[in-house]
């Protein structure tokens, strides 16, 4: 069966596509140096992501992965949040290659279609590299007293990481 | 700095879990299949991540962003009444929230950092509260397609990588406003205190 979901990805395709010709854009030309990009991009992220990889699927294997997540497994559960999840919860905020490498590996151990590789992938789509934000906009804006935006945007993160948990339970569970 | 301290944290954080726990000889394949997995991950993200990277580029290239900075124009003088009437700065931030939704990172913070430097002329070296919200709306991301994470669940072998997008839209929606009302107490009783 067909649901709106399966299409919204041609539909974007094609709707950008035709909405850009339409402009007058050079779609063609537009897609190739966006891919080209992309291709810097993943460039830039593969050492991270290396470095990442090795030391996630060492933890993994010393079973310190395991030893966190049942400590703290009383506390997530009454939360609703798979305890599997923190520690990409403990890294989203600080670096976003590390959050990167962290959730991927939980996609890969976990399946992408379960519930902790679901959740995994929602809080990796709804929340940002919270603190390295705050030094580029404070630095780049000469800001010394920062006041309470720290707390407010680790108030928007913690919401995230409930909400990721909530949201996938309602609408996967 | 904090990179370094987090790296070599977790490789010795794992040497003595291994030690404790007796799981000392999974570690080197662990290590070295970690490294080579990051590969395996890169090359199954490209493709996608390149397509949807070039279908960005037609919607900026097309006006899109711009095109939503109107149509926010009138929820994000809300948010910013001390700028409310300053066009530069409300023009700049419109401008950064439309490319964060279209996913445009690389455009969004250039426009966003112009913003910020505009709203810090008022008080030098302090936040004031439009630039506390400017910070919240730009770390509580607000993406219409997650495209990095739908890559990375497509080369982890899903077959509809973009199912999770209702979740992710009503999470960052419950994310972001849990922000602001953090942003606009937090406003209130830091005033209270001075």
């Amino acid at each position: 069966m067909t649901g709106p979901l399966d299409l919204l990805i041609p539909a974007i395709l094609a709707g950008v596509s035709v909405y850009g010709m339409a402009k007058g854009v050079d779609v063609y030309g537009a897609l190739l140096q966006g891919a080209a990009e992309g291709l810097k991009i993943l460039l830039h992220i593969l050492p991270a992501l290396v470095t990442l990889l090795t030391v996630v699927a060492m933890l993994r294997a010393s079973g310190a992965m395991e030893l966190l997540a049942a400590a703290l497994s009383p506390v997530m559960d009454r939360l609703g949040i798979p305890a599997e999840t923190v520690p990409l919860m403990l890294v989203r905020p600080i670096s976003g290659s590390a959050a990167l490498g962290v959730g991927s590996d939980l996609i890969a151990a976990c399946g992408p279609d379960s519930v902790v590789g679901r959740t995994a992938a929602v809080m990796l789509g709804s929340t940002e590299t919270t603190f390295y934000t705050i030094a580029v906009y404070f630095g780049a804006a000469g800001i010394r007293k920062t006041r309470y935006a720290v707390p407010a945007a680790l108030c928007a993160d913690l919401a995230g990481f409930f909400f990721a948990a909530v949201t996938v339970r309602l609408f996967f569970g | 700095m904090a990179m370094t301290a987090i790296w070599t944290g977790m490789t010795v954080l794992s040497l003595l879990c291994a030690l404790v726990l007796g799981t000392g000889s999974s570690l080197a394949p662990a290590a070295l299949e970690g490294a080579a997995s990051a590969v395996e991950l890169g090359l199954g993200m490209a493709g996608a991540l390149c397509l949807w990277m070039g279908v960005m580029e037609v919607m900026r290239r097309a006006g899109l962003a711009e095109k939503l900075a109107r149509l926010l124009g009138p929820v994000l003088s809300q948010l910013f009444p001390d700028f409310r009437k300053d066009r530069p700065v409300m023009d700049a931030i419109a401008a950064n929230v439309s490319a964060n939704l279209l996913g445009l990172g690389n455009a969004a913070t250039p426009l966003g950092l112009e913003a910020a430097r505009r709203m810090s002329v008022k008080s030098p070296g302090v936040a004031g509260d439009s630039l506390c919200m400017l910070v919240v709306c730009n770390t509580a991301s607000i993406q219409l397609l997650p495209t990095t994470v739908a890559a990375v669940r497509l080369a982890a072998g899903c077959r509809t990588p973009f199912d999770i997008l209702p979740a992710v839209w009503v999470t960052s929606l419950c994310s972001v406003t849990v922000g602001i009302l953090a942003a606009r107490l937090f406003s209130r009783l830091w005033r209270d205190r001075r």
